[in-house]
């Protein structure tokens, strides 16, 4: 299970079609393995005191450099949402039921989707940064020699503060959906907001909130692996350090556009 | 105690270490010398399997580091201190911190302990009055004395040099060339050296190697090495401004500058 993080990097310089699809494969096992050792590590986390405040410091982070993000996007989200779908029910003369639109499209979709894509670009950059200079720094070198494991000491703490803040961000954001969604109701719609809220909270679904939340949670799994893959497997100083990060942050968006595809299809059949 | 068996590296399509063999004796200082790039880093961190070699085999006090796993290699690895060439500090911790961070997470002794053992690295380097700094406050000297203060933190048999010198003012780098001599005349500690401070290298070493295009020229004593012929060695030398005959006697009260215990070469 454990390597060494001289197997991180590409030694290979693509050259064939063949190499690179071999490469690609190669980089997704090695993701997956890292992610997997620093799951199996979170006992440790939970046992060592100083594991435990770096846990903190990591919520602490991934919470403070979103939140302003998802706060905005998740109104006005909420707020684009009503405006268009209420345009369009007001021709059936059903506008009092924006809520229901507003509240189902944020659970299922839009609250985990957003938060993926802004925990990407927030997080998952300066995740790949952080790592990848210290990686060109010897940063991760001098850990290994001391002994201290750089997935238990660095993945561990950033992956398990994803799984807790990226399910809660999203409901965060949707709450705000909601609210954004019922200032237009009743600002451009005129619908009472107390009516809109009430539709909203009867139309919310268990089954919907926790599929989302669920969404959400792998994003944070699927961005930290990214990132902190991207980060370890830096090479070449600070230009390296700079392709990392565009490329964490791309990989992610992707992933997140298609793994959440994939989740939604697996628990909304037709 | 370190010995490289026909070692070949490979890095992004170029060899980098060719067939090199290379024994390192149980308590002497080595010196390794090169121009820039030509692969002393990579040399070091294969030492202590940071690298692992393309072909060929590197064993350390008996055991082959270069196929070692997990407890295996944590072993070997507690043998080393590694100065790195930039320091290697940690940006979110104090310098106090990071010296301590060793001992910490690997060793279990009280605070009180801890803290008195960094006090004590950090006064060896010079540093006594800076451990609640953070490493992007510091100048790159200070960082590099510090990552030697964490290097030496947990009292290593073998420790590795990387240009513990370079980017120091002559002063300074003179008191690092006496602590390094110190630690090992004292303490017995292998020492291998990287550096470009030939003069340094020269008061030092107990032998001297460069590394040419991938191979060792001419591990040898100081005096020997001071009057190579081999073009590329020579090069290095004048540019330094070396003579073949020495420059005895300059030496002496050079190193007197940083150390109370001159060594005397001749
Ligand atoms: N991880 C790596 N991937 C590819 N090339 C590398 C890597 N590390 C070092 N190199 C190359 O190996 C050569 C030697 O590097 P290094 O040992 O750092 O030189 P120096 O002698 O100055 O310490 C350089 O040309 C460098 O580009
Ligand atoms: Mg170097």
């Amino acid at each position: 299970m454990r390597f060494t993080r001289e197997c991180l990097y590409a030694d290979c310089e693509e050259t064939s079609l063949y190499q690179l699809i071999q490469q690609l494969f190669s980089i997704v096992g090695r993701g997956t393995l890292l992610t997997v050792e620093a799951i199996f590590l979170f006992p440790y986390q939970v046992v060592n005191h100083r594991a435990r405040k770096e846990f903190l410091r990591q919520a602490y982070v991934v919470g403070i450099k979103s939140l302003p993000v998802v706060t905005l996007v998740g109104l006005f989200i909420g707020m684009v949402l009503a405006l268009q779908v209420g345009l369009e029910m007001r021709r059936f003369n059903q506008e009092y039921y924006i809520g229901a639109g507003v509240m189902i499209s944020s659970l299922r979709e839009m609250g985990s989707f957003m938060t993926g894509l802004i925990l990407s670009a927030c997080v998952g950059s300066s995740m790949a940064a952080q790592i990848g200079t210290m990686t060109v720094n010897d940063e991760i070198a001098a850990l290994e020699i001391m002994s201290i494991n750089p997935v238990r000491y660095l993945v561990a703490p950033r992956l398990a503060a994803m799984m807790v803040m990226a399910p809660l961000l999203a409901f965060y954001s949707c709450v705000l959906s909601v609210v954004g969604g019922g200032i237009v109701a009743k600002t451009q719609l005129s619908v009472p907001f107390m009516t809109y809220m009430k539709i909203a909270v009867d139309s919310a679904d268990r089954y919907d909130l926790f599929v989302g939340l669920f969404k959400a949670l792998i994003f944070g799994v699927l961005i930290t692996g990214i990132s902190c893959l991207e980060g370890l497997r830096t090479t070449q100083g600070a230009v390296g350090v700079g392709r990392a990060t565009r490329q964490a942050v791309v990989v992610s968006f992707l992933m997140v556009l298609v793994v959440g595809y994939m989740v939604t299809r697996m628990f909304y059949t037709l | 105690m370190i010995r490289f068996e026909q070692v070949t590296k490979i890095l992004g399509g170029q060899k980098i270490l060719d067939d090199v063999s290379l024994t390192i004796e149980k308590g002497e200082i080595f010196t390794i010398i090169g121009s820039s790039g030509s692969g002393k880093s990579v040399t070091l961190k294969h030492i202590v399997r940071l690298l692992t070699p393309t072909h060929g085999k590197v064993f350390v006090d008996g055991i082959e580091v270069s196929a070692a796993e997990g407890a295996e290699l944590e072993k070997a690895r507690s043998l080393f201190g590694y100065l790195f060439q930039g320091g290697a500090l940690l940006g979110w911790m104090s310098v106090f911190d990071n010296v301590a961070l060793p001992l910490r997470e690997r060793e279990r002794i009280s605070e009180a302990e801890v803290e008195k053992r960094v006090m004590e690295s950090l006064k060896m380097v010079g540093l006594e009055n800076d451990g609640h700094k953070f490493p992007n406050e510091i100048s790159g000297g200070m960082q590099k004395r510090a990552g030697l203060a964490r290097a030496i933190i947990h009292r290593p048999q073998i420790i590795l040099y990387d240009e513990p010198t370079s980017g120091l003012d002559p002063v300074t780098a003179r008191t690092i060339d006496a602590l390094i001599h110190r630690l090992n005349a004292e303490l017995g500690i292998t020492s291998v050296v990287v550096t470009h401070d030939l003069q340094g290298a020269v008061l030092i070493s107990d032998r001297i190697a460069m590394l040419v295009r991938g191979k060792f020229v001419e591990p040898s004593t100081p005096e020997a090495f001071i009057k190579a012929t081999h073009p590329d060695v020579r090069a290095f030398l004048d540019a330094q401004f070396i003579p073949p005959e020495g420059m005895a006697g300059q030496w002496q009260s050079a190193v007197a500058v940083g150390s109370k215990t001159p060594r005397t070469k001749e």
